[in-house]
């Protein structure tokens, strides 16, 4: 390869390696921090003894908010709007985007169509507008206002229709010469086709609805109805931290503290995340670049 | 087409029936959920009473909400700290993942990039609830471990949340910490697209790395960061509610709130339903245009289409 002076390459590669190693671990230590206190003891949390590793390993903080009945339900509720705005999402998305990745040739509405979509993606109607229709259709504390209003995901819609796009034409022309209908070739043709695509707009899809928090603060009026990452807001930011309900729980809550108890929390909601991120990873990644190039 | 084809089609053998049918579930839920509240714009107008209900009889006011707004003290405040927090953003998030994804197209080892970049993109997939959580115990000016450094040389905490002073450049800072990693990724994949031969031809000519990367690189990145840098003016309005809202108070209301957490507590809390539409409309209508031209300059220059 080239000649280059080995020391002042070894150099400079020494800098980009310290570098990089430090965004890497900027990254990451903040919530291996986060870990270690949420096993630590109170008092070596408060003394600031906790770095990297827990001090005074204790399971004291899991303890208590896994015996949180609230925890539990809003878990319930997070579960529920995956399953079922991650099934809509994607439905939905493969139902649209097979048509418009159609030619005006083949289909004469399709940029009406498309317009359409995308005019919603570049223009919205504003917060208090989006709650009033949620309040009018009375879907305020049902689970269908955090499912529906992200029910169309258009950037996802345009991911998958310019990839459907680059499926060989020749495939989908024998399946007509075989007589077979739109519908089939969608679902035997198309879909099978096109999982490494799918997959990662599902994950995205997925990962938004768990991280999803503010639709559900506004459009839920009891607690009961709050998904997860909303539970953990009132909680972690808003600071409303319990509402003890007897004497045993004023004990165990002096074991643990606001930092560990909040600690805890913060990663219990992180650990599905974490469990399906390396596996994922390369989805990910092709999905990233899917989205960004042009199909 | 082959001829035959035109010839089902024209024949009514291929009917493009099924093809609105497999549209319509998603085009009704966008009338409805996405076009709905486009109607509610004319909240903006009015001087609504929510107990009416939206097509109950309210008060047209005209442009009294747009008056009012400009009477008050904070409305000068909010828009100026969008546009600064929002313009900081967009440039660090331009420079930054580009430097870094230069940076690491230059280790050779592929398991060490691989591990690096999944650490680095790890903060973008969690909520900033969590994010949120995390980030004000490590800047807490008490326990945080930020502050704690900064104290052994012999520095006086800052309070990164609570002054106005820093607040803005925080959010900048760790929204960039936070979202980074994601677009290196993007850069990284167009530096890999780029032709060994360039690099070859380059070292003939006697080019170092440095000049290999000035030389070579960037311009065969030239598309993707012209599409980026365009992409990115859409979001001039965006300062980032999620992030803000989760990390604000009001002691930094001065530096760091910004339309869409103004927005909020007009209209939720306080239950100005006109007034918070109006200035809803005011922001949708300016990053419209901004994101027009955004995705007009990105298909003049970089040949972007997006369908």
């Amino acid at each position: 390869m080239a000649i280059k002076s080995s020391k002042s390459y070894s150099v400079s590669m020494f800098f980009i390696y310290l570098l990089l190693i430090c965004a890497a671990v900027a990254c990451l230590f903040p919530l291996f921090h986060v870990l270690a206190v949420s096993f630590s003891s109170a008092v070596s949390v408060a003394a600031g003894q906790v770095l990297l590793l827990p001090k005074g390993f204790n399971l004291n903080a899991y303890d208590y908010i896994l015996k949180r009945t609230a925890f539990w339900r809003a878990m319930g509720v997070s579960v529920q709007r995956v399953i079922i705005g991650g099934f809509i999402n994607m439905m939905l998305t493969i139902l649209a985007a097979y048509p418009l990745s159609k030619d005006v040739k083949r289909f004469r509405y399709r940029t009406l169509y498309i317009w359409i979509f995308f005019l919603t993606a570049i223009f919205n109607g504003g917060l208090i507008p989006s709650y009033m229709v949620i309040r009018g259709l009375n879907l305020l504390d049902k689970i269908w206002a955090l499912v529906l209003p992200t029910a169309v995901p258009v950037f996802n819609i345009v991911l998958l229709l310019n990839f459907f796009r680059q499926l060989p034409m020749e495939i989908e022309e024998a399946a007509f010469v075989d007589g077979a209908g739109h519908w089939t070739i969608l679902w035997r043709l198309f879909v099978p086709m096109s999982l490494p695509a799918i997959a990662t707009i599902a994950l995205f899809s997925i990962v938004n609805h768990w991280n999803s928090w503010f639709d559900g603060l506004i459009y839920m009026n009891r607690p009961d109805g709050y998904p997860l990452q909303s539970y953990l807001q009132t909680i972690i930011i808003q600071g409303d931290l319990t509402k003890v309900k007897s004497a045993e729980e004023w004990e165990k809550l002096r074991q643990i503290s606001d930092r560990t108890l909040k600690a805890s929390q913060i990663f219990v909601a992180t650990i599905p995340i974490l469990l399906v991120y390396p596996y994922l990873q390369k989805y990910f990644v092709k999905g990233i670049v899917l989205g960004s190039v042009k199909g | 087409m082959t001829r035959k084809m035109e010839r089902n089609i024209s024949h009514g053998r291929v009917s493009e029936l099924p093809l609105h049918f497999m549209i319509l579930p998603a085009l009704i839920l966008l009338l409805i959920f996405s076009y709905g509240p486009m109607v509610g714009i004319i909240i903006a107008f009015q001087k609504f009473v929510p107990a009416l209900g939206l097509f109950g009889p309210q008060k047209w006011v005209g442009l009294e909400n747009y008056r009012y707004l400009l009477s008050l003290p904070n409305t000068y405040n909010v828009l100026r700290n969008t546009v600064i927090i929002a313009f900081l953003k967009i440039v660090l998030s331009l420079v930054v993942p580009i430097a870094f994804s230069l940076l690491l197209n230059e280790v050779k080892n592929a398991h060490v990039k691989k591990l690096i970049q999944t650490s680095v993109y790890l903060p973008h997939f969690l909520s900033w609830v969590i994010l949120g959580g995390v980030v004000i115990d490590v800047l807490s000016p008490s326990h945080g471990i930020v502050n704690k450094v900064i104290k052994l040389f012999g520095a006086e905490p800052i309070f990164f949340l609570g002054d106005n002073k820093w607040f803005p450049i925080t959010m900048v800072l760790i929204e960039v910490w936070k979202e980074f990693g994601f677009a290196t990724v993007v850069y990284l994949a167009s530096i890999t697209s780029i032709d060994i031969q360039l690099y070859e031809a380059a070292i003939i000519d006697g080019a170092n790395r440095l000049q290999q990367t000035w030389h070579v690189t960037l311009p065969g990145m030239r598309m993707i960061i012209v599409l980026m840098m365009v992409l990115g003016l859409g979001n001039i309005l965006n300062a980032g509610f999620d992030q803000v809202f989760n990390l604000y108070s009001p002691q930094v209301y001065e530096s760091g709130d910004i339309i869409d957490t103004f927005v909020y507590r007009i209209g939720l809390v306080n239950a100005q339903f006109g007034v918070a539409t109006a200035v809803g409309l005011f922001k949708s209508v300016i990053s419209f245009v901004f994101i027009s031209v955004s995705y007009y300059l990105a298909y003049k220059f970089a040949d972007y289409r997006i369908f």
